[in-house]
């Protein structure tokens, strides 16, 4: 047999398992967004881009904007968490602590994302864990829950790992003689940080962004059960014209302009991640 | 005073191990010294402790007349020629000379005209846009030294920047280093445990063990007059004998070791009664015929023959002791493993040696 048959060979069961669960869908999702809805809620196959056109309207677009900028400032706060942290542990950490603080990092993976959003719901709510706090030290109390804020944090925490540990690793490789030699020659922490540790770190960070930009374009637990009723993000709005208006067309529609986003946010970080191998 | 070094009573530390212990060293305006020794001896630390990534437990440290305590690295006026270059993977060439000149801020012209006259200086003209990782091991070894020269410091720091290049590469640098320190001017402290790098390059040399300076000085004067049993190792001097001093008379000291009997010419420091250690190098000591009727000759046995080309080195046993005997190659007759010489420890060839630390 040939090496070349057997590579193809190898890779029939990734194949069909990628061609059924996912291609297929795929087609038949795409499919269904170019129908319509019927009177009873099943798909009448009459091709048309009307749901794209209507998936545009300024109404989705303002949606869809505020699921980009929920990504955003998710991603950005994650790196401005995670960043230190990383550095801490790849850097000042003893050898012997590092895999336990790792092993910290991921603990709250151990539970459900969904346990892990109720439990912000008992910190933040009215009569919650952080105003009972605030109202010990003489505080009013704030409504916390159900609006955009909360939403940003529940986001923001259930992420936070995805950026950690790609960062930690592109620190961990970061030979530290650089930084050393950097300084030897004149450069202050800080310009040490610039030149040195943040360019030979970016692969990390571009992979760190994607694992967060993406999930977070298209939350859906965070902003329903953190969210207030008026704050609708695009994964709540795909959801609900399943389950609630039994629009699947819409829904079908709105679900691949947000993988066109996706993609344009995939192909926005391949530079820095090509830039990886090459170093 | 610029360019000028001093240590005072240095000391350092690592978690109770001491690396570096009460060193003094002065080094001179445009000196080239060596810190040689074995790895582990202190010397690399002693170099970061001048570049400022360490800092002293004890002792003073002067550049240039100026107490560099509380300077980090960035501050300090030394620059640093690394043992694995550590050049900056993402720059090219002209990149990483620029370094240290864009830190400083001057202007993009100046950096260029000095990027390029650095990168001339070692032999590196049109190699400005080469990434560093198509660099040959003594190209980088060139930018390295580029990087740190640039910057005209007080001090170039070298630790061991040699060791990663093949044997003829580093004899070609090693006089190509020489020549550009001497046209410099520069001070250049240098870290090897290659001693016959130190004895080429170096105008002092100063031999470090467990964290201490044994003895320094000039190479040919380190050479001739070891001062210690560990500095007189390290030096090439095979023949260690720890005797007994038997007598002193007209001049020479009477010594035995086991069965082996020998004299050394008195430096005054020979005690009778007392023991030492004292040291004979391999190609001092003479092999003669069988039956030879030389005053002092001692029977021996070819144990071992080592061919080195230019030079063979006999292992000869003789009154119970296993003696290493240079001879050139012209001077070389044909021995075979099992003849019977004869040997002689000339007494002006004895070496009187302090054990320990210090003499």
């Amino acid at each position: 047999m040939t090496a070349r048959r057997q590579a193809l060979l190898l890779l029939v069961p990734a194949a069909l398992t990628l061609f059924v669960l996912f291609v297929l869908p795929q087609a038949l999702m795409f499919e269904a967004s170019l129908g319509r809805r019927s009177a009873y809620g099943g798909i009448v196959h009459e091709w048309s881009f009307a749901n794209y056109a209507r998936a545009l309207e300024p109404l989705y677009l303002g949606i869809f904007a505020r699921s980009v900028g929920l990504a955003a400032l998710t991603t950005g706060l994650c790196l401005a968490l995670a960043w230190p942290v990383a550095w801490w542990i790849a850097f000042r950490v003893p050898q012997r602590h590092k895999s336990a603080l790792l092993v910290l990092l991921v603990l709250p993976f151990w539970t459900s994302f969904l346990v892990r959003m109720y439990a912000w719901i008992v910190l933040l709510r009215t009569e919650g864990v952080v105003n009972a706090v605030g109202v010990a030290f003489g505080l009013p109390a704030f409504d916390l829950l159900y609006n955009d804020l909360a939403v940003l944090i529940g986001q923001v925490y259930g992420e936070l790992p995805f950026m950690a540990l790609p960062l930690y690793a592109s620190m961990e490789k970061l030979d530290r003689r650089l930084l050393e030699a950097a300084a030897d020659l004149g450069a202050s922490p800080l310009r040490r940080l610039r030149e040195i540790a943040l360019p030979l770190t970016l692969p990390g960070i571009a992979a760190g962004a994607v694992l967060v930009f993406i999930p977070s374009l298209g939350a859906y637990l965070a902003p329903d059960l953190l969210g207030g009723a008026k704050g609708v993000y695009v994964g709540n709005l795909v959801q609900s014209q399943f389950a609630v208006a039994r629009d699947a067309p819409f829904g079908a529609a709105l679900s691949f302009v947000l993988a066109l986003l996706v993609f344009v946010a995939v192909a926005a970080a391949r530079r820095p991640l090509a830039a990886a191998r090459g170093l | 005073m610029r360019g000028a070094i001093r240590l005072v009573g240095v000391g350092k530390s690592f978690g109770g191990t001491e690396a570096v212990r009460e060193v003094s060293l002065d080094v001179a305006p445009g000196e080239f010294v060596t810190l040689l020794g074995p790895s582990g001896c202190g010397k690399t630390t002693l170099l970061r402790l001048l570049a400022g990534f360490e800092t002293p437990d004890a002792g003073q440290v002067l550049i240039s007349g100026r107490d560099v305590a509380g300077l980090p690295p960035h501050r300090r006026p030394v620059n640093t020629v690394f043992q694995h270059y550590a050049l900056f993977p993402h720059q090219d060439v002209a990149g990483n000379v620029a370094f240290g000149l864009r830190m400083q801020k001057r202007p993009a012209a100046e950096i260029r005209d000095k990027v390029a006259r650095a990168l001339d200086l070692v032999q590196l003209a049109g190699y400005e846009a080469r990434r560093v990782d198509e660099l040959s091991g003594g190209q980088k070894q060139r930018v390295a030294l580029a990087r740190a020269l640039v910057l005209e410091p007080e001090v170039l720091l070298l630790d061991e920047p040699l060791a990663a290049l093949d044997a003829k590469l580093r004899a070609q640098m090693q006089v190509e280093l020489k020549n550009l320190q001497e046209r410099l001017q520069m001070t250049f402290v240098f870290v090897t445990h290659d001693r016959d790098e130190a004895l080429i390059m170096s105008d002092r040399v100063a031999v470090m063990n467990a964290g201490r300076v044994e003895q320094e000085g000039a190479p040919d004067a380190l050479y001739d007059r070891p001062r210690t049993r560990f500095v007189a190792d390290f030096l090439g001097v095979r023949n260690l004998l720890h005797v007994r001093v038997l007598r002193i008379d007209e001049g020479l000291a009477q010594l035995e070791a086991g069965r082996l009997r020998f004299a050394a010419r008195d430096d005054g420091g020979y005690r009778a009664g007392a023991e030492t250690w004292v040291g004979v190098r391999p190609e001092r000591v003479r092999l003669l015929a069988e039956g030879a009727s030389e005053a002092g000759a001692e029977d021996g046995v070819v144990e071992d023959e080592i061919y080195l080309g230019d030079r063979t080195d006999w292992v000869v046993r003789a009154a119970g002791h296993a003696l290493v005997v240079a001879e050139s190659a012209r001077g070389a007759q044909p021995r075979g493993r099992g003849e019977r010489v004869r040997l002689l420890l000339p007494p002006e060839a004895v070496l009187r040696l302090a054990d320990g630390d210090g003499v």
